[in-house]
């Protein structure tokens, strides 16, 4: 197993800010859109991109939430191991809001095919649309592309993207890893 | 740890703590999906369940149906009254003719005790026992835990008693089997005649004074006196058993302390517990009913998962 880094710490920090200042270009004061982290991975970058619009960018009032897809996944038996759920949390209504998923990888789209799904539980909204820090290319089994993305790599199917975070793995840092 | 050891919920008997661990967490997940405005996940679209009830039931029946629509399977229904059972057909042919519809999985309620686990040997489908005879009924035990789990935290350490006809109990059984597994002490309470012998073998111990009993739990689940399972008199009158083992408000009001009541349902109202305590505030009865879907819908999502 060989691994290799894709983005130092520093990299990524230069990266949230440039989402960041993305989003506020595109949704200005955030009153009509939410911000969803997909579980189990997205909620790190969620968590730090809502962050960095309210403490650097004054963004006063922002709504963000966690999206469990695990029910609304597309290979459910289709596995070894049982899918295991995580928690869903939004506290708001999507109704008629604009929607950002959020999520650290974009690899083959099957997730963000569960979400679109997923999401209609909760109501109709306005727009849907999706930031990932890595999109990998040429690898999508589906017409899903991100609307804003921290970096775009070439991976071949043997190679994982690995995102760690300094709140849950200790250090941000992104891994290219070939097994 | 994120899979059940199990292929088949039979009883509680076959289960481990961690597999309750693990339906209790799914069971979470599900109690959320089921308080959205669209109450439905699409899981199971291809998963096929067959509820075959040889024996009447309310709760368990709507509660496995609706558990089973909130993920999206397709439903079959059947109840012996209505059947070919009549006319002498065997279990296993009334089965296998249903599994010959391409059934995945049969959730069965069956008036003798092991039923569930003499299919499972005989036909190729993942089985749930919904209740046989006076033997187990493991999603109630599991959807009890639940609901005493999210009362009062937690299972472990806490004093349960199980007040009434033990003897005739499948819920009784496997909720001893079910608290016993997470760490909970359990006492049993009632008259001696419904109380099986050598029982305190599981790990339990037996109080024939109700007031003593309830002074001494955090939670009390009053069991249903089954008058169907009945061939003889256990007890003199309903009215000496009310006396003696049924619970009022004077009789809750003058305890130590504020206890749960629990009931797996359906209350004979008057006879183990008066109506203004199954309509208190510390009465759970009601949201029992609710987590059985949660609990419901876990069991099946999880066991589903493992059919190949």
């Amino acid at each position: 197993m060989s691994k290799k880094e894709l983005l130092s710490s520093k990299e990524i920090q230069i990266i949230l800010h440039r989402l960041a200042c993305q989003l506020l270009e595109n949704h200005v004061d955030f009153k009509n859109t939410v911000i969803i982290g997909l579980q189990p991975r997205g909620i790190f970058l969620a968590n730090r991109l809502t962050n960095l619009l309210r403490e650097d960018y004054g963004v006063k009032e922002i709504h963000s939430g966690s999206l469990d897809i695990t029910f609304y996944r597309d290979d459910f038996r289709r596995g070894d191991k049982t899918l295991e759920a995580s928690k869903t949390h939004i506290d708001f209504l999507v109704e008629d809001k604009k929607v950002v998923f959020i999520d650290d990888v974009l690899y083959t789209g099957r997730s963000i095919r569960s979400a679109l799904t997923a999401i209609q539980s909760f109501g109709r909204p306005s727009e849907i649309e999706l930031l990932t820090l890595i999109d990998r290319r040429f690898s999508r089994h589906l017409p899903i592309q991100p609307n804003y993305r921290g970096r775009q790599v070439d991976a071949i199917n043997g190679e994982k993207v690995q995102v760690l975070w300094k709140e849950n793995d200790g250090q941000d840092i992104v891994y290219l890893i070939n097994e | 740890m994120s899979e059940l050891s199990v292929k088949h919920l039979l009883g509680i008997k076959y289960l481990n703590k961690n597999d309750i661990k693990l339906i209790f967490e799914t069971a979470d997940h599900f109690k959320e999906v089921i308080n959205r405005s669209i109450k439905k996940v699409p899981s199971l679209r291809d998963i096929t369940i067959a509820n075959i009830f040889f024996e009447n039931s309310t709760r368990t029946k709507l509660s496995f149906e609706l558990a089973e629509k909130r993920l999206s399977a397709d439903v079959i229904n059947f109840s012996a009254s209505q059947s070919s059972v009549k006319k002498g057909e065997t279990l296993i042919d009334t089965v296998n003719n249903i599994l010959s519809m391409k059934v995945d999985m049969v959730v069965m309620r069956h008036p003798n005790p092991g039923a569930g686990v003499f299919l499972s040997k005989h036909i190729n489908a993942t089985i749930i026992n919904a209740g046989d005879g006076a033997h187990e009924h493991p999603t109630q035990a599991l959807l009890d835990s639940y609901s005493i789990r999210e009362k009062l935290g937690d299972v472990q350490g806490k004093n349960v008693v199980i007040v009434g006809d033990i003897l005739h109990s499948r819920v009784a059984l496997s909720n001893i089997l079910a608290l016993k597994l997470q760490g909970a002490n359990v006492k049993v309470c009632g008259p001696m005649t419904l109380i099986p012998k050598h029982i305190e073998s599981m790990g339990v111990t037996v109080e024939t004074d109700l007031r003593k009993a309830l002074n001494w739990c955090d939670v009390a689940n009053m069991l249903r006196v089954q008058n169907e399972r009945m061939d003889i008199s256990y007890f003199p009158s309903a009215r000496e058993y009310t006396q003696q083992f049924g619970i009022n408000k004077a009789l809750l009001e003058s305890l130590d302390k504020e206890i749960v009541i629990m009931h797996p349902g359906p209350i004979n109202r008057g006879v183990e517990i008066t109506s203004d305590v199954a309509d208190s505030n510390q009465s759970i009865i009601l949201n029992q009913v609710e987590n059985g879907v949660a609990i419901r819908m876990a069991v099946i999502y999880l066991l589903a998962s493992k059919i190949k």
